[in-house]
């Protein structure tokens, strides 16, 4: 399909409008909260939390019954996904289990129990799996303009709050002791953090699907970690690479056939993390290697008392 | 012949959480466990993978391409580690899911014609195995079973066989080295044969919930044992009740098996987590709030032995003054009064506290215990 | 400017404190006064409980008997009189910021909630970054310092705050040499101007020049006070085991005496 016929239908299509502003402030979401959970070294937090808030989206459906409410859904999801962060940190501070089995314990039960739930639901073993689909490899092609609405809502009051305590959330990532000494409630704010970002894992979960949730998390923060040294540009850049991946991913999940939306939102945003790695401007690793050499010649040209590194390195 | 199937499925469940328990108590203990999720993600694109390579779905190919990719998953993670561009975490959470996505864009753009079911490889549905048979002279054996069976005598064997080198890579990495063994082998043997396993287990149990198998039994081993070998034994003993007791629960509510398995494991968990002898909660609050007690009271003998023979030594043993002291509650520090009194470390005087003989000896030895 | 506190109490007061770590003390029954305008060292053997008790004063870990007091009022009271130092490996130095950001991180509890540093804090953190001979740093990535220039940004980021009296946890713990002149001379100029120091430290054979108060730790307070007057062989021993003073080969004891202070 050629550009100008894309770009048509994205304006006039509304199913791919819809499909298309999704999946675009999903990425927004999740890169800003991504950055956080990439830096405190809590990448894989996304994956648990994702795998963990299949009961509460059962339960939240058997006791909704068939009002189709979407937030309805998405509480059910944030609770239990919250429950199971809540049951790794009780395991991981008050036995000798450390963290990431801890995790992974919480992964595999919830999710097991959110299976069986699942599959009662379906009321026969087979069926169960029909409609696990959805949740394993997300759906885009199914979201309609409330969900859409919800997730911006979401979206606008998760970014909003970590606006407002932008600076404090800095400080709790790079020096969580320094900012209790300095009086604020290091434990709240933790707590707080980790909601936001249960907020738009949840979200998340019915785009990209349980299994790829980690990537969608923390993949727009790897990639543009390597452009830049400044947290607040990180986080920008990191908004902008999940939205693109995001709407890449969306569109051609929308046009091409077999090809669900969640893996295609994640090669995409794999590319970007490769070309970052390679070419970003701060860290990539071409560079790298070519100022190495640089200095080598430099060096060698020199002799002994040249300065082997160039200003800034 | 064939066996009945309640049989089957029993025995390949339970072989499922033998060899889950044998290899992840080293995952646990490692503390690799999410690379267990990791590749048991990636399995698909083994799967795809395989079946481009070989054009055939037959176990044997499967379980090759799948242990490769199991390989691939940790190598790749480790080489986006190496370029210190992410931490460790990242990099598993970068790796398999791509690797994921591509092996299910490649089954659905390029053997769409083939039914290659991604939801069965990663959720499974062990009700089936017992009627996908083989046969083996005069028996129709469940492939699976067969499958499951070889796979852990395999894992069984390399345990036992290379037990002195797990154990040593597992806890003393550099001391393995230093001695000879080659630890990084080690590792990606247990990779290999956690990744062909979870492709064998993904008939019965799944790929996610064979995650459940790997993790958390050993993880319950771990707060009931001390040592390694009753550790393994244990996991595996957990993991078989678990897949048992969890399918006649499957029976009667009507759910999925395996889903109801690792739940049951949940539970079996649950209850370790908080009822274990000595590292459980309830063990843990119980031996907190003894020690409570029994510190605070050494704390007082410590205080007044500090303050004997001092001049402020009036205001630091009167029994009003303590607790403004030492910040504690007045009724606390009633109780520990009451208490140091009984284990007739102090004496009182009125208001003011006196040690005991005994009372001085015990602090005195606390102070020299602690410089 | 800091208001000046209108006491005669200590500026520090450590009154019984007890700090325990699941039931085992790691500070027990420690009694210190420290007036205004004190250079004290903290030393101790490995796990003596120094950095405990630098948190402990902060109100970073929660004792179980006992409580500290800083010009005669509780810590949270206070705050804004304390500056605290941290031991350097407590943060990730890959982390993407400035060190101007950084020492203006110094500054976030004075602004408060809800407000962004400006002008002014980047004048105030500019400023910090002179006094530690980091001006030309400002913009730098904080993972391309060195170990003695990320020692002095996180001692610019407390002496930005302007305060009363300064913690430091092994502030000269692998600094080159220019930075450990660089911090002594600090620490000095913070004594004249009328600064309360207490600073952890690891290295026995400097802390006699350093300063001129110390504080022998061991789980217990061995003893405190003037240089001189504490640093014995005898308070050593207590404090160290009796092999300490082959290691020490050095030490004369009590007959050492610290030179004049500068």
């Amino acid at each position: 399909m050629e550009l100008g016929e894309l770009l048509r239908q994205l304006v006039f299509d509304y199913t791919l409008r819809t499909i298309v502003l999704g999946c675009a402030l999903l990425g927004i979401a999740n890169g800003a909260l991504g950055a956080f959970a990439l830096l405190r070294r809590q990448s894989l937090i996304g994956d648990s939390l994702s795998h963990a808030a299949l009961p509460g989206v059962c339960i939240a459906f058997l006791l909704a019954g068939e009002t189709k409410n979407p937030l309805i859904l998405l509480i059910g999801a944030a609770i239990s996904g919250w429950l199971g962060s809540v049951l790794a940190a009780v395991i991981t501070q008050n036995t000798r289990i450390k963290d990431d089995a801890a995790q992974g314990i919480v992964l595999a039960t919830f999710f097991g129990t959110g299976y069986v739930l699942l599959s009662l639901i379906q009321s026969s073993a087979g069926a169960g799996q029909a409609g696990l689909d959805k949740y394993l490899f997300g759906s885009a092609a199914s979201l309609i303009e409330r969900d859409v609405q919800t997730i911006a809502v979401l979206s606008i009051v998760a970014l909003s709050v970590l606006g407002w305590f932008y600076k404090e959330f800095k400080l709790l990532a790079f020096d969580g002791e320094f900012l209790a000494s300095l009086g604020f409630p290091r434990r709240r704010l933790e707590l707080l953090l980790t909601s936001l970002t249960v907020i738009v894992v949840v979200v998340g979960l019915q785009i990209v699907g349980v299994i790829l949730m980690v990537a969608m998390l923390i993949a727009p923060a790897a990639a543009a970690r390597q452009w830049t040294n400044r947290l607040s540009a990180m986080i920008g850049i990191s908004m902008f690479v999940g939205a693109a991946a995001g709407v890449i991913g969306a569109v051609v999940s929308a046009l091409e056939a077999n090809t669900p939306t969640g893996p295609a939102i994640v090669l995409a945003l794999t590319a970007m993390v490769i070309f970052s790695f390679a070419f970003g401007a701060e860290r990539g690793l071409v560079w790298n290697a070519l100022r190495a050499r640089r200095n080598r010649r430099t060096a060698l040209a020199h002799g002994s008392d040249a300065p082997v590194y160039a200003a800034g390195d | 012949m064939e066996l009945d199937s309640s049989l089957t499925i029993i025995l390949v469940c339970s072989l499922v959480a033998v060899s889950g328990a044998v290899l992840g108590t080293f995952l646990v203990l490692r503390r690799m466990a999410m690379l267990s999720d990791a590749i048991s993600h990636s399995i698909v694109f083994g799967i795809a993978a395989g079946f481009l390579v070989f054009r055939s779905l037959d176990t044997v190919p499967m379980l090759i391409s799948s242990g490769l990719t199991g390989l691939l998953t940790v190598m790749l993670t480790e080489l986006v580690f190496k370029t210190r561009l992410v931490k460790e975490d990242a990099a598993v959470g970068l790796v398999f899911p791509a690797l994921f996505s591509l092996g299910v864009v490649l089954i659905t753009r390029y053997a769409s014609d083939i039914h290659i079911d991604i939801d069965a490889a990663l959720v499974g549905e062990v009700i089936w195995t017992p009627f996908d048979t083989i046969t083996l002279g005069a028996w129709e054996i469940s492939r699976a079973l067969v499958t499951m069976a070889i796979l852990t005598t395999i894992n069984l064997a390399f345990i036992v066989i290379f037990y002195k080198e797990l154990k040593l890579a597992t806890f003393d990495a550099a001391l393995a080295a230093a001695l000879g063994f080659a630890p990084g082998i080690i590792h990606y043997a247990l990779m290999g044969l956690l990744s062909v396993t979870a492709v064998g287990a993904f008939d019965a149990v799944g790929a996610i919930l064979f995650i459940g198998f790997v993790i958390v039994p050993p993880a319950a081993a771990y707060l009931l044992t001390e040592r390694l070998s009753p550790m393994i034994v244990v996991a595996a003993i957990i993991g078989v009740v678990g897949s048992v007791v969890g399918y006649q629960i499957a029976l009667v509510i009507d759910a999925s098996v395996s889903g109801c398995m690792v739940m049951t494991l949940g539970a079996i968990f649950l209850l370790t987590l908080i009822f274990a002898p000595n590292r459980g909660l309830l063990a843990g609050w119980r031996r907190r709030r003894r020690q409570k007690w029994e510190f605070a009271v050494q704390l007082l003998t410590m205080h007044l032995l500090t303050h004997e023979g001092q001049p402020e030594e009036g205001i630091e043993s009167s029994v009003r003054a303590l607790p403004e002291h030492l910040n504690w509650g007045a009724d606390f520090t009633g109780q520990i009064v009451a208490r140091a009194r009984a284990s007739g470390w102090i004496a009182q005087d009125g208001d003011r506290l006196r040690l005991t003989d005994g009372g001085r000896a015990t602090a005195r030895s606390l102070r020299m215990g602690a410089a | 400017m800091t208001p000046n506190p209108t006491t005669n109490a200590p500026a520090i007061a450590v009154n019984d404190l007890t700090v325990a770590y699941r039931e085992k003390p790691v500070l027990w029954d420690i009694d210190l006064q420290i007036q205004p305008g004190t250079l004290m060292g903290i030393v101790g053997p490995n796990g003596a409980g120094k950095s405990t008790l630098v948190k402990a004063i902060l109100g970073l870990v929660k004792p179980a008997a006992g409580d500290v007091r800083i010009f005669g009022k509780p810590y949270h009271e206070q705050r804004q009189l304390v500056g605290y130092v941290p031991q350097r490996g407590s943060v990730d130095w890959d982390f993407p910021t400035s060190v101007l950001d950084v020492v203006m991180m110094g500054l976030y509890g004075k602004l408060g909630w809800g407000r962004r540093p400006g002008k002014r804090e980047r004048a105030l953190a500019l400023d910090s970054l002179e006094k530690v001979g980091m001006a030309s740093f400002a913009s730098r990535q904080i993972s391309q310092l060195s170990g003695g220039q990320q020692q002095r940004a996180f001692l610019a980021r407390a002496i930005v705050q302007d305060a009363a009296i300064y913690l430091m946890d092994e502030p000269f713990v692998g600094v080159d040499a220019t930075t450990e002149q660089a911090i002594l001379t600090l620490l000095r100029e913070l004594q004249h101007v009328g600064k309360t120091v207490l600073v952890v430290h690891h290295d026995l054979e400097t802390v006699s020049e350093a300063f001129d108060e110390i504080a022998i730790l061991n789980v217990e307070l061995i003893a405190y006070g003037a240089m001189h007057a504490t640093f014995t062989a005898e308070n050593l021993r207590r404090a160290y085991g009796s092999r300490i003073m082959a290691r020490l080969s050095m030490l004369e004891p009590a007959s050492e005496v610290a030179p004049a202070s500068a």
